[in-house]
């Protein structure tokens, strides 16, 4: 599935007593968690709960009101700016961009994070995966949602992320794109960090620890 | 080099974004059209001043200015491609990137107005054109400087078209009254050494600018 | 603080009685009559009241920009409170600058707005205002406003020395004290003030200031309860 010829860092993020509040209305109070490679997390909670905003901070998107969030590589804490770089995110408030194609998109997002250009074998092993091999050429504008989420995930893996952060993994996806989902987060399982935001209750199973987020709230295990 | 390599491939994808749907160009552009053309009739064959005439310049370029720098940053938010950038770059690279390509769209903007000047207006003569030069380039550069970042934030406001002009003018006038000094000494036929303490604070301001927004930027970039 | 409230009230009625009673003779003999300032004569007594308030105005735009500038480092909403509030201050003593400033250039000048360097200053201070204002209303998010306004208040706060080093210097100017002003221009630029008159204006100084300090003080205490009978929880 992935090339996995690179070497594999262990992981570890602790989040201690993270709040987050909004307009002066507290989101969600206190949660805390260790997660070391090879660990993963679900995020659970109503409508309205925060998981989003949580699976946010954790990709070092937004900050959190309280608490702290923080990254180490094999033992040696990190920075956001450089560990953003280990982290993948797919989520319903990701847009990619509607003017180019899905090939240009990943070559040129790519090239900004890595800032070289040799990245095309892998991002025709990505397309190929999510099934948009075909579409490559075709805008993004022009995508259904579904196709917009297979290439959300294609952009999450290109840099071989030992962090993958999934909102809502299997939104708007068909029964083949959810499968090829699920084989991808159980490679992921495997060797790295995962984090799930879902509301689905089979969903947050697939994880082994859980954090309920919302009105009645527990300690994160 | 990879920063220079990240800076620059934002810039390019600006480009080639830009290129794909003329978002900007074509406000700039059609503004740029009409607003000379106001002032034309406006004035029709009186004689004006050289300093009437470097004002009303820079009165054109200010408010096309202001109607096409915000895209760089407007386009993001709206369309929900920030959170995408902001996964990928670092904040610096963005606000370099974004930064050079708006100084790149002024130097377009202000050379387009120029020739629609030189065209239009019989009396715009330009009697010193080093003096010229250097007061578009670096007028320009300043533009851009202090239009980025104030771009940067009305992106994140509600009301952004209104805001944007609102929030630069304070922060542009002092470029504003120098670069019409030194444009009136251009039209003027004035030496570059009579120009020079006009260049001078053109550049600090430039500096300043520049030096203040880049360290600004990571507040107003990241949530 | 009520040291403060009362220090303010003895300065600044102190200044107002001293300002508007004392009167100005030719050659001054005791120490509670004022010299005559050619060209300015009863209207110097502007000093003691247009000068302090155009003071307090930029005073306000510093602190809002010192507390926006501790709120970046700090995260500390109410660093937010005490720069919005300092904001509205130096807005109100801005405005009451520019209509005094006004009012003095209609009897002085013959007009009642010339774009003279300082005239335009306080001009564009009110603008910063007005700007930061504006920001703040069009932001939906307190976190948002908060630091984004600390962000433009510190963005215009760098363009402040082009302001006020070089254009009195490189445009000459109708205000004592700038470039081209022979004749009323010492009381202001060297503060070669005769000494009565000079205590008169420290005094007037000090007492807006005191006052700004209470007027924020106030505003301060009321906007943090307001905050607190807002906060919802979960």
């Amino acid at each position: 599935m992935e090339s996995g010829c690179h070497p594999l860092n262990p992981i570890t993020i602790t989040a201690q007593g993270l709040s987050k509040n909004f307009n002066r209305r507290a989101i969600f109070k206190d949660v805390s968690f260790t997660l070391s490679s090879p660990a993963s997390l679900s995020i659970t909670g109503k409508n309205g709960a925060g998981k989003s905003t949580l699976s946010k901070i954790i990709a070092g998107l937004i900050s959190s009101t309280r608490g702290s969030l923080t990254y180490s590589i094999d033992g040696n804490q990190t920075g956001i700016e450089e560990f953003k770089h280990h982290i993948g995110f797919v989520s319903p408030y990701l847009n990619l961009y509607d003017e180019f194609t899905a090939l240009e998109n990943l070559q040129i997002l790519s090239r900004i994070r890595t800032a070289s250009r040799q990245q095309n074998e892998r991002i025709k092993e990505l397309l190929t995966l999510v099934g948009l091999w075909d579409r490559r050429d075709d805008f993004v504008g022009t995508f259904s949602s579904g196709m917009k989420q297979r290439l959300k995930y294609a952009f999450a893996l290109l840099h071989n992320p030992e962090v993958l952060i999934l909102d809502e993994p299997t939104s708007n996806l068909d029964a083949d794109g959810i499968e090829v989902i699920k084989k991808i987060i159980l490679e992921q399982k495997k060797r790295n960090i995962l984090v799930i935001a879902t509301n689905d209750k089979e969903e947050a199973t697939w994880c082994t620890q859980q954090t309920p987020i919302g009105a009645k709230q527990h300690p994160g295990i | 080099m990879n920063v220079m390599v990240s800076i620059w491939a934002v810039v390019s994808k600006d480009i080639r974004s830009e290129l794909r749907t003329r978002y900007a160009l074509n406000a700039l552009l059609m503004f740029v059209v009409t607003s000379v053309a106001t002032i034309l009739f406006a004035l029709r064959e009186d004689e004006v001043s050289t300093d009437v005439l470097s004002g009303m310049f820079w009165v054109v370029i200010f408010f096309s200015a202001m109607s096409g720098l915000s895209r760089i940053f407007v386009s993001e938010e709206e369309r929900g491609t920030a959170m995408t950038l902001q996964l990928v770059a670092s904040p610096s690279e963005v606000y370099f990137g974004k930064l050079i390509f708006n100084c790149g769209l002024t130097l377009v903007l202000s050379s387009a107005v120029t020739v629609l000047y030189l065209v239009v207006f019989p009396a715009f003569i330009i009697k010193s054109a080093v003096v010229f030069l250097m007061t578009i380039l670096l007028g320009s550069l300043g533009f851009a400087s202090s239009a980025t970042i104030i771009a940067a934030i009305i992106a994140k406001a509600n009301t952004k078209g209104t805001l944007y002009p609102v929030l630069s003018f304070p922060i542009l006038i002092p470029l504003l009254m120098t670069v019409m000094k030194s444009t009136t000494r251009a039209l003027d036929g004035d030496s570059v050494t009579a120009a020079l303490s006009d260049f001078q604070i053109l550049v600090s301001y430039v500096m300043i600018m520049i030096a203040g927004s880049s360290l600004l930027f990571d507040y107003v970039w990241k949530d | 603080m009520k040291a403060i409230k009362y220090a303010s009230i003895v300065c600044i009625t102190c200044a107002i009685l001293a300002g508007i009673a004392i009167p100005m003779v030719p050659q001054p003999q005791s120490w509670l009559e004022f010299p005559i300032i050619p060209g300015l004569e009863d209207k110097a007594r502007n000093i003691f009241f247009h000068v302090p308030m155009a003071w307090s105005s930029v005073l306000g735009f510093l602190r809002a920009l010192y507390y926006g500038f501790r709120y970046l480092r700090t995260k500390d909403f109410d660093y937010d409170i005490k720069s919005v509030s300092s904001a509205g201050l130096g807005t109100m003593f801005c405005i009451l600058a520019t209509v005094t400033g006004s009012l003095w250039a209609k009897f002085n000048w013959g007009s009642f707005w010339n774009w003279d360097p300082r005239e335009t200053s306080i001009f564009i201070l009110l603008l910063i205002y007005g700007a930061y204002f504006t920001l703040r209303s069009a932001l939906g998010s307190d976190e948002v406003r908060a630091r984004l306004s600390a962000v433009y208040s510190i963005l215009a706060g760098l363009t402040a020395p082009f302001f006020i080093f070089i254009m009195p210097r490189v445009i000459g100017g109708l205000h004592p004290g700038a470039k081209g002003d022979t004749a009323g221009s010492t009381p202001v630029a060297q503060l070669h003030m005769p000494p009565n008159m000079r205590v008169v204006f420290i005094i007037s100084i000090i007492g807006f200031s005191l006052l700004f300090v209470w007027l924020l003080d106030i505003r301060v205490r009321a906007a943090r309860i307001e905050y607190q009978l807002s906060k919802k929880e979960i």
